[in-house]
């Protein structure tokens, strides 16, 4: 075995290495944002984000993102919503009415988790396919379904954290006392409320930054959509387009757009971050 | 008292539909593309499918080659980066790391999560890909435009250091105290413990998380599109554009209905994504839920 003096030097050594990759890990994300931030402020107008894109807008011209901005909440609510109509009540049927430890449950819960791990293209592209099948253009729907198939596992996998957390005796007592186990899942609910917004909000974030699943189901256009038929703009392929463009203008209006979806993302984190330290708190 | 209950049956029957029918989606996406990539297995054998290089839909050849490679080159250059670099970082916050830098690094690392792919993409033109072409590439004595694998595989390793960081730090807590206490008393380092206990002993959550990784990384889209150059070929080198399997899915999916057979071989692309997904994704989750039913 090496001397003392090399194990010390080498456990001396393997430290720094260690503490060089956590910074080199944390770093990235400082360095990406802050990547956006510098190329992104300088072509940020109130105009970005108050027009509909004009004439000319993707070679240069006046215009904005607003259609892109509003279609991606459109689709980031809409989606959110109907993924916690379904993911709540199929968590609170997997973790109260379902034995836990069962197959079912395990199973389900496993599935979840692969679905979960599904990339969204393979999403858009099963979706774009049933909808050339029944005849359907692109469109806010369209979109909005996909991205709600997409977010369904992150909601049913993050409520069913929070419920295991739930001590078991409170649920026996509930029982006990004679309530249903419909009533039994309202008291749990309440406990887990912050948690349940936070779960919202992941799903919400990853809907309003999906690309893949929206590229084939929702398209594109410069309107901001009125009715669910009409196809919708969304942020990121804002971005993607402006993108690959080869006029300067253009590319800098890309940049400007993906300040607006960082500070969009920014902003959920914060919110999810102060909701789970109160969902800590709330803890029973 | 015969309303309380109905409502609960009610309850009870609705949230059983629904979880049917969103575990069923699994079996409409294997069906549906199974479905539509059957007129592509008919006309060729699936080993010329999945061994021949040539890409050319007008003539009718389909060889998924290119994109397989290209796939694996990205993947395997971000496991590259990312596996060392997210073993030693999380090792140091298992083991070295107060519970303040802990709950300081580790939701940091959770906003990493959150941003979404296209953003890495953007960072990836902005940053990643002058640099290849601008000062790596020229070190080398190579010209390149950037937009190459490497390009593809730096921003891909970016993007799994979350997954990656957060399952390593929750498989090396589960390490029992006693085992770490036992090296360290026999005069191990600290280091040496790492290397020679906590690592053999959390070699399956490491390799779960490092499949999960890979999962991820092989359906990473619109990032990798953005930089990795989409050239059919089979890439030779670092700095060769390559064209991965989801992006040969997205840039060609909407001009795809004149062509025979093209929409077939794009969900044929889908499919082989999908299959070796849920395998990985499978394997690993399986690995996890055991070790966390041992802890």
């Amino acid at each position: 075995m090496a001397s003392i003096k090399t194990r010390l030097r080498r456990e001396k050594i393997a430290k720094i290495m260690m503490q060089l990759s956590g910074i080199l890990i944390t770093g990235s994300l400082f360095f990406i944002v802050g990547t956006i931030l510098f190329k992104g402020f300088p072509y940020l107008t109130w105009e970005m984000i108050s027009q509909v894109p004009q004439g000319g807008f993707y070679i240069g011209k006046e215009g904005g993102i607003l259609n892109a901005i509003i279609g991606s909440l459109y689709l980031g609510l809409a989606s959110t919503f109907l993924a916690a109509l379904i993911g709540l009540p199929v968590a609170i049927y997997l973790n109260i009415y379902v034995k836990s430890g069962s197959f079912l449950a395990r199973s389900s819960k496993l599935l979840f988790d692969v679905l979960f791990g599904v990339p969204s293209i393979v999403y858009g592209a099963i979706a774009f396919s049933i909808m050339i099948w029944m005849g359907i253009r692109a469109s806010l729907l369209g979109g909005i379904i996909t991205v709600t198939l997409l977010t369904i596992p992150i909601v049913v996998r993050t409520i069913d954290e929070l419920l295991k957390t739930i001590p078991v005796d409170l649920k026996h007592v509930t029982q006990s006392l004679g309530a249903t186990k419909w009533e039994v899942a309202k008291i749990l609910l309440l406990h887990i409320k912050p948690g349940i917004f936070t779960a919202l909000l992941l799903a919400f974030g990853r809907a309003i930054g999906d690309v893949a699943g929206v590229l084939l189901t929702a398209g594109f256009s410069d309107n901001i959509p009125k009715y669910l038929d009409e196809p919708a703009a969304t942020l990121p392929l804002a971005i993607f387009f402006q993108l690959s463009s080869p006029i300067p203008e253009v590319q800098g209006r890309a940049y400007a757009s993906a300040l607006i979806l960082t500070l969009i993302i920014l902003i959920i984190v914060i919110c999810t971050h102060y909701l789970a330290s109160k969902q800590r708190k709330h803890k029973i | 008292m015969s309303w309380r209950l109905l409502k609960d049956f009610l309850f009870k029957k609705s949230a059983a539909v629904f979880l049917a029918v969103s575990l069923s989606v699994v079996l409409l996406i294997f069906v549906g593309l199974g479905y539509k990539s059957l007129p592509l297995l008919q006309s060729e054998s699936i080993i010329n499918i999945l061994t021949q290089s040539v890409w050319s839909p007008l003539k009718g050849n389909f060889g998924f080659l290119p994109f397989i490679m290209g796939t694996i080159w990205v993947t395997f250059i971000a496991l590259i980066i990312a596996v060392p670099l997210c073993l030693l970082a999380s090792a140091y916050l298992a083991e070295y790391a107060s519970d303040r830098l802990k709950n300081f690094v580790l939701p940091l690392v959770n906003v990493l999560a959150a941003i979404p792919p296209v953003l890495f993409g953007v960072w990836g033109i902005l940053f990643v890909v002058p640099i290849l072409s601008d000062y790596i590439g020229p070190a080398f004595g190579i010209t390149s435009s950037g937009y190459s694998v490497f390009a593809g595989g730096i921003v891909l390793a970016v993007m799994i250091f979350p997954i990656m960081i957060s399952i390593m730090v929750e498989v090396l807590k589960t390490i029992p105290e006693e085992l770490k206490a036992a090296s360290l008393s026999l005069g191990a380092t600290k280091w040496e413990t790492i290397k020679k206990v906590v690592f053999v002993k959390a070699k399956p959550g490491i390799f779960a998380a490092v499949v999960l990784a890979i999962s991820r990384a092989f359906g990473e889209t619109i990032a990798v599109l953005m930089v990795c150059g989409n050239i059919p070929q089979i890439p030779k080198g670092l700095f060769d554009a390559g064209y991965p399997l989801p992006a040969l899915i997205a840039n060609n999916f909407g001009e795809m209905m004149s062509i025979p057979l093209y929409d077939s071989a794009l969900m044929f692309a889908a499919l082989l994504l999908f299959v070796i997904i849920f395998g990985f994704n499978f394997l690993s989750r399986v690995i996890l839920n055991r070790l966390e039913e041992k802890a």
